[in-house]
């Protein structure tokens, strides 16, 4: 993969230190009227990502046999999963209008995230504005829905029914603040999953090489923490998709 | 920590929006559509099959009960002729025993009659034989005979008397 560093104070050499693997290196330069657009290691592997899942949901799905090969049996695992979570959570009337965004999220952080754990790519969920951007528009949606669907009377969503009202000066800022964590808790636990889980496969490899002999014991534990590393995408991944299904249950009904 | 590099926001957050606004519209359009097809083609084959598999229970079912009806009709049938000859049988066999019985009486009944009528006969030839008898004994005895009336009473007399 060559990389052509253009961009000033980046560094597109050979990874140096375990954060080093999260740089950002710009393969083309695209200036959109004073907005850098660059096509980054970042903007492929998201490219990428797509590319899969959209071959995965086409020629994976082959010609849709009855009885499901492997392929179609993960596309139709990933797409009934998503569907009965939907339907668990957000429940009947309306749910399946969210789905098409809910399936799309699920599987792009899916695949962003374990793609990255191949060797020498990249992952695109380890960076907090890509997390943050996906929290903000799940958080900015669902706040949007529930102001369009219950008006003024989304304002009770920071006080619940039933609670004294000498409790709301006490109550309401401590459900607002909770409020606003949402995508900010959100956004952090998926980067700061990804990223410390490269950050320390990164430091194990080092030492591999530095303990010459004795370097089976980190390349072990290298090899155990993949599999969990593996498990954390996939959980994460979940995680989100699931929270996003419960943010849209609480924007339509209102009350937890 | 390259993730708080704020000049690479701009080409992340472009190139995701891109990415994934152009994801969801193949999945909207292309994507889950023809997933969707290939799940519902599945159930309603299995729902089909379910359907299918029911009305031939169905039929089974309804097979059997006409074979039964069709059993339980053909027995009480055959019950029925079957009581029917033995009555028929039993009637015969009462008319030819009647008959039967009514043809011996009347044998017997001749048979006495012809048994009185040889022994009335036997009878009134012994009373001839013994007087005769009687006669020529008394002939023999006493030299002259009787006449036959008095021989005759005589005979009558005596038989009268051993009776």
């Amino acid at each position: 993969m060559a990389t052509t560093d253009n961009g000033a104070g980046h560094n597109g050499d050979a990874h140096h230190g375990p954060l080093d693997q999260f740089a950002i290196n710009r393969y083309v330069e695209i200036d959109l009227g004073g907005f850098d657009a660059s096509f980054t290691n970042s903007a492929l592997m998201m490219c990428v990502t797509v590319i899969i899942i959209t071959l995965l949901t086409t020629v994976g799905m082959g010609r849709g046999r009855l009885v499901p090969g492997r392929m179609q049996s993960i596309v139709e695992m990933s797409y009934e999963m998503i569907a009965r979570m939907l339907g668990d959570i957000v429940g009947g009337r309306g749910a399946q209008k969210f789905f098409p965004f809910v399936f799309s999220l699920f599987m792009f952080l899916l695949l962003g995230n374990v793609l990255g754990l191949i060797p020498y790519s990249f992952t695109f969920t380890s960076h907090i504005i890509v997390t943050l951007a996906f929290a903000l528009v799940v958080f900015v949606g669902v706040t949007i829905l529930a102001v369009v669907i219950h008006k003024h009377r989304f304002l009770t969503f920071f006080l619940p029914p039933g609670v004294p009202m000498w409790m709301a000066p006490l109550l309401v800022p401590i459900e607002v603040v909770s409020y606003m964590a949402r995508p900010i808790s959100l956004s952090v636990r998926l980067f700061a999953n990804m990223m410390a889980g490269h950050s320390i496969l990164h430091v194990f490899g080092a030492f591999v090489f530095v303990l010459s002999f004795a370097g089976v014991l980190p390349f072990a534990f290298i090899v155990a923490l993949y599999g969990l590393e593996l498990l954390v995408a996939v959980l994460q991944a979940y995680v989100f998709t699931i929270l996003t299904c419960l943010y849209i249950r609480d924007a339509i009904e209102l009350h937890h | 920590m390259p993730q708080l590099e704020m000049g690479d926001y701009a080409p992340q957050i472009f190139w995701l929006v891109v990415t994934f606004v152009a994801l969801m519209v193949i999945m909207w359009s292309v994507g889950l559509p023809r997933i969707r097809r290939v799940i519902e083609a599945r159930e309603s084959k299995i729902s089909d099959d379910l359907a299918e598999a029911e009305s031939a229970k169905g039929r089974a079912e309804a097979a059997l009960k006409a074979y039964e009806e069709a059993l339980a009709e053909a027995r009480s049938k055959a019950h029925g002729v079957l009581a029917e000859i033995q009555a028929k049988l039993s009637a015969e066999a009462d008319a030819l025993r009647a008959e039967l019985d009514a043809d011996l009486a009347a044998r017997a009944a001749e048979a006495e009659e012809r048994i009185q009528e040889t022994r009335a006969q036997a009878l009134a030839s012994l009373r001839d034989v013994a007087g005769d008898v009687a006669r020529a004994a008394t002939e023999r005895l006493v030299g002259t005979a009787p006449s036959e009336a008095a021989a005759r009473a005589a005979v009558e007399a005596s038989m009268g008397e051993g009776r």
